[in-house]
């Protein structure tokens, strides 16, 4: 038995996964349509490859990724494309943002799934395959799994941790996949240890899942690889990645490193899941796990297919009367959706119907009267009293130097407070204000530094535009002196030519005219483009015209005549 | 006696050797306020201040000539923090402040006579004699001075619009509600 460690902090809500335990997963129908987003990955935003009229197959490519750090995203039916651009996504901010929708032909054809011969590949062309099947991190991140699947280059792997923790109340989406699809799981996380070499491979698991405990250890048994299943104690956020790896090896990982720099690196269950199936069976992301739970007659674990609408998925499961939106996440971090026709993309992994009965909502905002219940329950060390007052009054420097980008947004510290202040949302903001910032003074910079080389190069032209006269005048110069010099040979009179324009102001001259020509064509443009009202007119109105016209000609007389 | 003098007067010539030394050695070249001051103005380089540029403003407002509410793309949020620099009090704005914008060439109506590209400070126009210009959106600081140059008024403003990706989490507000008047016993 391997000895556990312990992470700081941490709190125990009620778990609530029982209700949505009961039943295996089900494959949800076909939607009405589904809108896929392009941006469902950490990184570059996919160019689409499809347009409206294309018939797409399930499994096609429909966004090419676009740089290293980004992942594909592929139809999740066969059937049309009906709009490529802005549509609402799965956002707090309820905007819009480029999605593919597709009207399903109600046959799910696939592609032409081709199985990748594992063995015969480079490491290189594995991950590129991953890319090119859209697989990211299924534990809420959505992180481009291959990008995280090169070993560092001096330190060595020691372990690779396997995430099945999933210690948010309400989802059971992970411990359901655990269950019923271990087997997979477990070949995923081979072929992630077989791309990154580690000594061990640890599979974590809250201990208030033993069922998927067993089956993970059965499947470990049945495939014959030496994987460690450990079940850990059940305490959110367990499942973050950083105190996973800290129960399971000791390890802390320190502000501003990647777990690789101490050898370790961390998947999802559902991750290695789907990259197995992506590379053994040819089929690219196209569906997730997802559980359907809260204010629900049946809540259930779904294979729900990206894109589906959240409205329609919900309503698989009876939502109660007194449902009032839904939230996307756990009731820890996740978040109401400001719309209930946003698609389901790969980060979602759990709707709750929301009602005020199962979620009262919070009571006032109290001052913070400096109890420090929060340092003590933050996973990760901070401060969040400290943080919170800088947050408040909007002064970010000191929020960094509390390092409030190690705050992983977990909201324990709101948990715990007992004067009921929203701490996490304040550190959103205090973070999404310093991004902006961040991002507001690069530009800046590069602003400055493209208006200095611009001064830099006006400058130059102009001497070299200088030197350049100078020498044509030389010549000229010396041609005039060369003339003068074989007409005073051949003794004819002075030229008597007329003083001709100077060739530069000639120039000047024409460029005026081509510069008032454009002008002149460009108004003309502009005008026949511009819709007048006094086109198609009916006859009566002509004669409405004509006669307003008529008392204007008039009045304007009589306004000469004074 | 002699020797205190003696003793007094080498001590000088080395610390004038010294002080001399390091006056030369650690020169700092130009004012490091105007950096300083530099750094908080948004680089437009629009000239609304009054001044060509956000350098020229910077070097006014460190020598006390200028005021630091001139700049309107920076905004309160600039004048503030150029007050906190400077010990300055905070002054509102000498104008009023606009929403972020940037520049957009109607294709169809340009004639390709490049006195936008002359007159942008950043080159975020691009284009050649009699061939279409366009606005590189994202390098565009929203300086407007393209506008007056343009002979055929092709140019306009557009305001940025908000993203998921340039979206910001708001200040967490929460409304006041009304108590529920309690029933007189």
């Amino acid at each position: 038995m391997r000895s556990l460690f312990k992470f700081k902090g941490g709190v125990k809500p009620p778990t609530q996964k029982t209700q949505s335990v009961g039943e295996p997963i089900a494959a949800a129908p076909l939607p009405s349509h589904v809108s896929i987003p392009l941006h469902q990955s950490i990184g570059g935003t996919p160019r689409p490859i499809v347009q409206a009229g294309d018939r797409v197959l399930k499994g096609q490519k429909i966004g090419e990724a676009d740089g290293w750090i980004s992942a594909a995203v592929h139809a999740s039916t066969s059937g049309t494309v009906v709009h490529v651009g802005p549509q609402v996504v799965p956002h707090p901010s309820g905007l819009a943002a480029p999605c593919v929708v597709i009207e399903p032909d109600g046959l799910d054809t696939w592609i032409d799934r081709q199985p990748v011969d594992i063995s015969a590949l480079t490491p290189e062309a594995i991950r590129e395959a991953l890319r090119d099947a859209g697989v990211v991190g299924l534990g809420g991140a959505v992180f481009p799994t291959h990008g995280k699947l090169t070993a560092s280059k001096t330190v060595p792997m020691e372990e690779l941790v396997i995430n099945g923790a999933e210690c948010e109340p309400y989802i059971t989406c992970d411990d359901l996949l655990m269950r019923e699809r271990a087997e997979d799981v477990v070949r995923g996380a081979a072929l992630f240890r077989d791309l990154l070499q580690p000594k061990r491979v640890l599979i974590g698991i809250e201990d208030n899942k033993p069922e998927a405990v067993a089956a993970m250890a059965a499947a470990v048994k049945a495939v014959g690889e030496g994987f460690e299943v450990v079940a850990v104690p059940t305490r959110y956020p367990a499942g973050g990645a950083k105190q996973l790896i800290r129960v399971l090896t000791g390890k802390e990982v320190p502000a501003a490193k990647r777990s690789t720099d101490l050898g370790v690196q961390c998947f999802n269950v559902a991750t290695a899941y789907t990259a197995w199936r992506a590379l053994a069976y040819g089929e690219p992301v196209v569906s997730r796990v997802v559980t359907v739970t809260g204010n629900v007659e049946r809540p259930r674990n779904y294979e729900v297919a990206i894109g589906t609408p959240f409205a329609e998925l919900l309503a698989l499961t009876g939502p109660r009367a007194d449902t009032q939106g839904i939230i996307m996440g756990g009731p820890m971090m996740g978040f109401l959706v400001p719309d209930a026709q946003v698609p389901v993309v790969k980060a979602t992994n759990c709707l709750i119907a929301h009602s005020t009965a199962l979620f009262p909502p919070p009571p006032p905002e109290m001052p913070c009267i400096r109890c420090g219940e929060c340092a003590r329950a933050c996973p990760h060390e901070l401060q969040p009293f400290e943080m919170y007052w800088f947050s408040r009054a909007k002064n970010f420097g000191k929020t960094q130097e509390y390092n409030i980008f190690d705050c992983i947004e977990c909201g324990c510290c709101s948990f715990v407070c007992p004067s009921r202040i929203p701490l996490v949302q304040y550190f959103r903001f205090a973070k999404s204000e310093i991004w902006a910032r961040e991002a507001e003074k690069n530009a800046a910079e590069s602003a400055k530094a493209r208006f200095e080389f611009k001064q830099f190069r006006d400058e130059r032209e102009k001497q070299e535009k200088a030197e350049k006269l100078a020498k044509a005048a030389a010549a000229q110069a010396a041609k005039k002196a060369a003339e003068a010099a074989a007409q005073a040979d051949a003794g004819e009179n002075p030229a008597t030519d007329v003083p001709a324009l100077d060739p530069a102001a000639q120039a000047e001259a024409a460029k005026k005219a081509t510069i008032q020509a454009a002008m002149e064509r460009a108004r003309v443009q502009r005008e026949a483009a511009q819709p007048r009202n006094i086109e198609n007119l009916s006859p009566t109105q002509e004669a409405q015209v004509a006669s307003v016209d008529a008392r204007r000609s008039d009045t304007g007389g009589n306004e000469n005549n004074q | 006696m002699i020797t205190a003098v003696a003793v007094m007067a080498l001590g000088a010539v080395i610390l004038g050797f010294a002080l001399g030394y390091a006056s030369i050695k650690f020169k700092v070249q130009g004012d490091p306020l105007v950096d300083k001051i530099d750094g908080i103005l948004p680089q437009t380089q629009c000239g609304q201040c009054g001044y060509p540029g956000c350098r020229p403003y910077a070097e006014a407002i460190a020598k006390s000539e200028a005021e630091i509410n001139l700049c309107p793309p920076g905004g309160m949020e600039g004048v503030r923090r150029l007050a906190d620099l400077l010990g300055r009090e905070v002054k509102p704005l000498d104008a009023e402040e606009k929403p972020k914008a940037v520049a957009f060439i109607d294709e169809a109506t340009c004639i390709g006579c490049t006195l936008c590209i002359q007159a942008c400070p950043v080159d975020a126009i691009v284009g050649a004699a009699k061939q279409m210009h366009t606005i590189v959106a994202p390098l565009c600081t929203g300086c407007e001075l393209c506008l007056p140059p343009c002979p055929v008024e092709c140019i306009t403003m557009k305001p940025l619009v908000e993203t998921v990706e340039n979206w910001k989490w708001k200040y967490p507000v929460y409304e006041i509600q009304a108590a529920t008047p309690r029933k007189a016993a």
